[in-house]
């Protein structure tokens, strides 16, 4: 365990693809079985057992540590497992550390009641790393700082002439603690039989435009399409070994999402993999992304909503037809390929992403700024921007250079108040990284006071962080748990520039509002509260938009 | 007699009226005893200063010559007389030279500990226990969550990660007094013995290490037409300078961080750093205990860091305790004070 624990800690500060691969190959090659292919699994996030609830954890350093210091310490680390990896009190070791087998075998075989005990066995024989690990681990909360796509990755690396698509086609029917995966790689044993008949496929990703001088390309080899505000996907189907129809919807990131639609997937009757955007259309008009919102929030899918909000897939691009791999052809000619496809299958929960015509980069301008007149018509309120391809582009894996542009709309912008703050996740667990802010309104019986509108946790630069972090440290006014009021008034507090992608009505938010993508744009140490924005300007954007 | 009438705090530092001196003064003042010499403790403009030959030396190394008015070297252990106190200077393990001050007046025996650790350093002097009756004690790991790893281990990981990446250059972020002599001399106890490259920042005091007796090995400059060329080699630079343009220049640079600090993930996370390593020259949570208990002292007073949770214990062990709330050490106000983010 500890071994692995100094991996998942390497893993979790290193930045880079490469380095990371190498780290869990290394792994991989100096570990035996079945140690390696647990690890394997919890990278892969294919451990399966019971969670340990935070509140053991808790119960069992409460036993061995004195409750002001352990409140001082949580307060200062700002994530339990971590506290209590770090506080777990004597230095004497075990004369060997647990297995990660053992631990995973462990914690299926141990009865509820006895966890605690054996837990805490653990506890004592492993370092501060292993302890850290652990109990990330069962608590269900590891967080590690490489995708599945990686980690096996790292295991194809093991092989000489094995690519991560081919270990990504055998990995349906493995299971921890994978050794036959292990011998194939490795050249000792036969090729696992289990091709996946409907298996995700990386997909291709784009640049931002304003990092490239687009008007130094040629309009002429580029195809402009819309860039719509749903749910990126793809929908991959075939037919197994006993001639059965399989069909998954896959997560840009590749988790298997089809649970999450089943009307949708239950309509993927065809052979083959299109990448599109998942949208929710009623009587054939794309939903904003406020009304897609609403379809995910609710934990369970019944049929009352998927009559609601039924999901449909506008389609960009055709991966796979049959058995055929079109991913290596230009992507005018997959665009064909798309364009008969579509019309073949005449289904009803997959249409085609339009082209957008145009003839010079103004024109192309001019489209991004009034999608509605370029074709979006009615559904341009779910216009995020264009995508910009080369029409020579293959389907490359990732985020090549030069081929795939995304053109968002400029962001709104509103000046708003800091009232809390909370402390953030993970790497941000110690500093107050979520931040709710206000804009000013009149209240009939208060007078003017300020509204919460929104929650901003990104946007800022690690220094500015650290900076907010000191300010509300210093300007708390008042503590509910882990949030603590900041003070905002009219002469007092901290004004930030906050940048948002959209912004709609809501029933759910007691301001009426609600922002998409809010983030801190620029932190207004120079503006003084009482010139932050009021309510009515950001109704006034709402208004503004569903009169457009 | 009161504790208070031999120390006090006052906004400049701790006062001792007796002697009319500081300790390690904020502001320039008359007299001055000066602990160590990182500078949120020893700074330049001072009457007279009374510090350890190694002190003044590092001092003379980083302020030049003019640092102060008159100096007066304190060995360790011996004992001199200033104002109506008898002052003397022993090891606290902390850096090169680095002292706790032992001040007896009128049969009152005070100790202040300045920056000190337990854990052996092999460019430094073993901490010495000095029994009193106040000690005042720093308190920058004074949480339970900070525990020190042996320091031979984390240069394990370093060396691991060279070896693994043999083509990238691993840039170690180290404050440059202390810190970073302690890594080369336990890099060369792990069997390292390439030539260690230095950020210009860290020559001079690296230098004034060798002149008083402490041997590094070969160390080499970095210059800018080099950086391209280093491929597995270490090289140690002011932590800022990770961030900074000149460690782009080096060939697929590894940002590696050496303090006490990066025992917390979200800490060490937020600096960008790719390879942390627990080293820390400052008492962990169980040497800080230890060390109060072991000099028998019957008042303690926790100053510079997490003095909250030290002043509790020391309550529960039945100690009488209060925090100074000196302003000043390290980065006011800041939990990681970008000074002592790389000191520790
Ligand atoms: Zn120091
Ligand atoms: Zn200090």
């Amino acid at each position: 365990m500890n071994r692995f624990a100094f991996l998942l800690d390497r893993l979790a500060y290193e930045p880079r693809r490469n380095a990371k691969i190498r780290l869990m190959a290394e792994y991989f090659r100096e570990t035996p079985d079945p140690e390696r292919g647990f690890a394997l699994a919890a990278l892969t996030g294919a451990l399966s057992f019971r969670h340990a609830k935070p509140g053991l954890i808790r119960g069992l350093i409460m036993e061995r540590t004195d409750p002001v210091l352990f409140g001082l310490s949580y307060d200062y680390v700002g994530d339990l497992a971590e506290t209590v990896a770090l506080m777990w009190p004597g230095e004497t070791r075990a004369n060997r550390s647990p297995l990660l087998s053992e631990i995973v075998e462990g914690l299926t075989s141990t009865a509820k009641l006895d966890l605690p005990k054996r837990l805490a066995q653990w506890l004592d024989a492993l370092d501060e790393t292993g302890r850290w690990a652990l109990l990330k681990l069962i608590t269900g909360s590891l967080r590690i700082g490489a995708s599945a796509r990686l980690a096996k990755t790292a295991v194809a690396a093991l092989g000489e002439d094995v690519k991560p698509d081919d270990v990504e086609l055998v990995w349906p029917g493995l299971a921890p603690p994978y050794e036959d995966l292990f011998a194939w790689v490795e050249g000792r044993g036969e090729r696992p039989f289990a091709e996946d008949p409907a298996p995700f496929r990386p997909p291709m990703l784009a640049h931002p435009l304003e990092d490239a001088n687009f008007r130094a390309f040629e309009p002429k080899d580029f195809v402009a399409e819309w860039k719509w505000d749903g749910i990126r996907v793809q929908a991959s189907a075939g037919r197994d070994a006993e001639g059965r129809h399989v069909a998954r919807l896959w997560s840009r990131s590749g988790e298997d999402v089809s649970g999450a639609f089943p009307d949708l997937v239950e309509a993927l009757t065809f052979d083959g993999a299109i990448d599109g955007e998942l949208l929710i259309l009623r009587e054939g008009r794309v939903q904003t992304f406020n009304v897609l919102q609403q379809r995910l929030n609710r934990k369970s899918v019944t049929p009352k909503l998927l009559a609601e909000f039924p999901a449909h897939i506008r389609a960009y691009d055709l991966l796979v037809e049959g058995d055929e791999d079109l991913r290596e052809r230009p992507f005018e000619e997959r665009r064909k390929r798309l364009e008969a496809f579509i019309a073949r299958e005449d289904n009803r929960r997959v249409d085609l992403s339009a082209i957008v015509p145009f003839d010079d980069w103004d024109g192309l301008t001019a489209a991004r700024l009034d999608p509605a007149s370029a074709g979006a018509g009615d559904d341009a309120a779910a216009v995020e921007g264009l995508m910009v391809k080369r029409r020579d582009s293959p389907y490359v894996v990732g985020r090549p250079k030069g081929l795939w542009f995304k053109w968002k709309h400029d962001p709104m912008t509103v000046d708003a108040v800091l009232m809390y703050a909370q402390r953030g996740h993970g790497r941000r667990s110690s500093f107050y990284s979520d931040y709710t802010f206000g804009v000013w309104t009149t209240d009939p019986e208060e007078g003017e006071r300020l509204a919460p509108v929104g929650k901003a946790y990104f946007g800022f630069t690690d220094e500015e962080l650290t900076e907010l972090d000191r300010f509300v440290r210093k300007n708390t006014t008042n503590r509910f748990g882990p949030v603590r009021e900041v003070v905002h008034t009219a002469e007092q507090g901290l004004v930030l520039e906050i940048a948002f992608e959209g912004i709609a009505r809501s029933t759910r938010h007691k301001s009426g509002v609600a922002m998409r993508f809010p983030r801190v744009a620029r932190i207004r140490w120079d503006k003084p509260t009482a010139e932050a924005d009021r309510l009515e300007s950001l109704e006034a954007l709402i208004a503004e938009k569903e009169g457009a | 007699m009161r504790p208070e009438d031999l120390l006090c705090p006052t906004p400049r530092g701790l006062y001792c009226p007796p002697a009319d001196a500081y300790i390690d003064p904020m502001r320039p003042a008359e007299r001055a005893l000066i602990t160590h010499g990182h500078a949120d403790h020893a700074r330049p403009g001072n009457g007279a200063v009374m510090a350890t030959p190694e002190t003044l030396a590092i001092m003379e190394a980083r302020y030049g010559e003019d640092f102060c008015g008159t100096r007066q070297p304190s060995p360790y252990g011996a004992k001199t007389r200033v104002g109506e106190v008898s002052v003397s200077f022993h090891p606290a393990g902390h850096v090169l030279g680095a002292a706790q001050i032992r001040l007896e007046w009128k049969g009152f025996r005070a100790v202040v500990s300045g920056d000190y650790k337990r854990a052996h350093d092999p460019t430094a002097a073993d901490f010495e226990v000095v029994p009193c009756d106040l000690f005042v004690t720093e308190a920058t790991f004074g949480l339970p969550v900070f525990r020190h790893p042996p320091a031979e281990d984390e240069i394990a990981k370093l060396l691991h990660s060279v070896e693994l990446f043999p083509e990238r250059a691993h840039l170690v972020g180290a404050y440059s007094l202390g810190k970073a002599q302690r890594l080369m001399k336990l890099l060369r106890a792990a069997g390292w013995d390439r030539p260690i490259h230095l950020h210009g920042a860290m020559v001079r005091v690296t230098e004034a290490y060798a002149r008083l007796g402490v041997d590094l090995g070969e160390t080499v400059q970095v210059t800018a037409a080099d950086r391209a060329k280093l491929a597995g080699a270490i090289v140690l630079c002011p932590p800022s300078a990770l961030r900074e343009l000149w460690a782009r220049k080096f060939p697929d640079p590894v940002a590696v961080a050496a303090s006490g600090w990066l025992r917390v993930r979200a800490r060490a996370r937020q600096g960008g750093v790719e390879l942390p390593l627990v080293v820390s020259d400052h008492a962990d949570w169980d040497e800080l205990r230890r060390t109060i208990l072991d000099t028998g002292a019957e008042e303690i007073w926790v100053t510079h860091g997490e003095e909250d949770a030290l002043v509790h214990w020391c309550g529960t062990a039945g100690l009488k305790a209060r925090p100074l709330r000196l302003v000043g050490y390290g980065d006011e106000g800041d939990e990681t004070p970008a000074e002592e983010a790389a000191a520790p």
